[in-house]
């Protein structure tokens, strides 16, 4: 039972695979990029909750309590991520633009059309 | 000032990037980004220099010594690397030719140079940093600007590609994030060296393990290992001519160079080759990317496709070097990196050219030529024999680097595979010959003017030149590759 204790690992294995699934199996190309965001989140709630220390408060310290003896939880997982989740959403926002270019020029966003327009050489 | 340099080749055009949106005139913006291109490559000549001379450069960011604060660390490689990169950039910023193939409006022009910018500092970025973190987010504003440029080909396939290459490239991005995050996991630490020295200790822990597998799959699908190459072809297909160019001399050199620095500086070859014997995965993939590349490239109708898979086979041979693992191995991949930069880099420069006088890439196409362009076709030859690895160019050099560092590990049908590849690579490059100077000419064109075949001439008279001069490729790349393998002269 000792894997089921850490399950947040578990959840964040579920939403990977939930979200690449998505990429793979998925024509339309909107729920692609919805699949590829929920892989990023994936990696963001690993990475968050890599940082928590059990029993730990928030890494904040007061100037009026001394700093010794606390358990703080470990904030720089959490820094990283704020990156993180910047690039995740520029991505997002690079391939939604994409996506209505795409729609633009070809009429539609489903993959097997575009591809089939395409042709069979590219 | 001068201590500042590190932080300074990749800060310049990170904040050159905006300027063009304010200068929005075209050839004020033209004329800022080759500006800011030179001034990097000096930038990166004389941190060059400095390595040379003095070592190591260790420079931290904003004041925060490492390993708290985030480093940048330039050794033997790394500051090669920046000279490369920022060379390219040079070249094919100013190029007459940074236009053709592209869809963009009068008017709209001065975001292509802010994009192309940006990538630059990505690549720059990768390029310095000591930092784990800071490779994913410069590996980031990399692909992220990237995809964009791709985009921005004339045909409307470039938007397929562009969008396929974003979401290989997302997965590629969040395997090395999440790589990352294990290692920190374990070692608490994101800075390379500290990771180098706090790892030994680890190797046998599973997570370790994991982190080191994610990396280097992240790394492989944005160097586009075989059979991780899909997305490849078709982005340096459609892209506009001179973001192949670019791309293709630039951004699978810098991922090369860090799969280099994950193997080497932060696991160590020992863990890697002798516990892991990562080269019996690694050596089959470049032999099969050698000739699969190799073939396909033979039977491709488009001038640019036939380029990349080309460029899918050289990135075997580069893996080749880092499979070996001894200096002469690692040696001829690090100058086999510099040199097809410049091969590659030519004749893309090149098929932009035929683009901008024929309006079309097709093999076909160039039929006859020869005539009628012959600076930019006897450049294409000659960026041709280099890839096939002709004596005299600097194709030979690497190739026989390669050759030398196979036989030195006892790998003697490595280096008969090798030779028999390049036979593949006449096959192809035959083709181009043949269509250019014996076919009939189909299109009443003249040559391109000065400032289109001049930077295709740099780069490609740059494959004579270091084809018998060989102190400064070789003389770097085995500086590199001792630096990398921490084996002192």
């Amino acid at each position: 039972m000792e894997a089921l204790g850490i399950w947040n690992y578990w959840v964040v294995v579920l939403l990977m695979m939930i979200g690449l699934y998505a990429v793979i199996a998925r024509d339309h190309l909107v729920k692609k990029l919805i699949g590829l965001g929920m892989f990023q989140v994936a990696v963001i709630m690993f990475y968050v909750s890599m940082g928590k220390v059990t029993g730990g408060t928030a890494p904040i310290i007061p100037e009026d309590v001394p700093a010794e003896g606390v358990l703080y939880s470990n904030p720089l997982p959490h820094v990283l991520m704020l990156t993180a989740i910047v690039v995740g959403v520029a991505t997002l926002a690079v391939g939604l633009a994409l996506v209505v270019r795409i729609r633009e020029a070809y009429g539609t966003v489903e993959e097997d059309e575009l591809q089939r327009m395409n042709g069979a050489g590219s | 000032m001068s201590e500042h340099l590190s932080a300074l080749i990749v800060v310049l055009p990170l904040l050159a990037a905006p300027v063009c949106l304010l200068l929005r005139q075209p050839t004020l913006v033209r004329i800022w980004t080759s500006l800011v291109a030179w001034t990097c490559l000096i930038l990166a000549w004389t941190l060059l220099g400095r390595v040379e001379t003095g070592g190591t450069i260790s420079y931290s960011m904003g004041g925060w010594d490492p390993p708290l604060g985030i480093e940048y660390r330039l050794d033997a490689l790394n500051a090669y690397l920046l000279v490369i990169v920022t060379a390219i950039a040079s070249v094919v910023f100013p190029s007459g030719t940074i236009l053709t193939g592209t869809s963009l409006p009068e008017g709209r022009q001065h975001l292509y140079f802010a994009a192309l910018l940006l990538c630059l500092a990505g690549l720059l970025g990768i390029s310095s940093t000591g930092d784990l973190f800071n490779v994913f987010v410069f590996v980031e504003i990399t692909s992220l600007s990237s995809y964009t440029l791709i985009s921005l080909g004339k045909d409307r396939r470039a938007l397929t590609a562009a969008f396929s290459y974003l979401v290989m490239g997302t997965i590629g991005g969040t395997f090395l994030l999440l790589g990352i995050g294990f290692l920190y996991q374990v070692t608490g630490t994101l800075n390379m060296q500290d990771l180098a020295v706090r790892l030994p200790d680890l190797l046998q822990s599973r997570t370790v393990l994991a982190g080191f597998a994610f990396l280097m799959v992240g790394g492989s699908i944005k160097l586009a290992v075989f059979p991780l190459h899909q997305w490849l072809p078709n982005a340096y297909t459609h892209a506009p001519s001179a973001v192949s160019a670019f791309i293709a001399a630039t951004a699978t050199k810098v991922s090369y160079y860090l799969l280099a620095r994950v193997i080497f500086t932060i696991f160590g070859a020992a863990f890697v080759f002798d516990a892991l014997h990562l080269h019996w995965l690694l050596l089959p993939l470049a032999l099969m990317a050698m000739f699969a590349g190799s073939l396909a490239a033979v039977f491709q109708t488009d001038l640019k496709r036939l380029l990349a898979y080309s460029s899918i086979a050289q990135i075997g041979y580069m893996i080749l070097g880092l499979c070996m693992a001894s200096e002469a191995g690692l040696t001829g991949g690090i100058v086999h990196l510099f040199n097809h930069a410049l091969m590659k880099g030519g004749l893309f420069l090149a098929v932009a050219s035929i683009v901008m006088r024929t309006g079309s890439s097709s093999v076909a196409g160039i039929s006859g030529l020869g005539r009628k362009m012959p600076i930019t076709m006897a450049a294409m030859v000659v960026g041709g024999l280099s890839l096939i690895g002709v004596p005299g160019t600097a194709g030979f050099v690497s190739k026989w680097y390669l050759v030398v560092g196979a036989l030195e590990r006892g790998w003697h049908f490595v280096g008969i595979l090798i030779l028999l590849s390049s036979l593949i690579a006449v096959v192809y490059v035959w083709r181009l010959v043949e269509a250019a100077y014996f076919g009939e000419p189909e299109h009443e064109v003249c040559d391109v003017p000065w400032n289109c075949w001049l930077p295709t001439w740099i780069l490609i008279g740059g494959t004579l030149v270091f084809g018998f001069w060989t102190e400064v490729t070789v003389g770097g790349a085995a500086a590199a590759a001792r630096a990398i393998l921490g084996v002192t002269p």
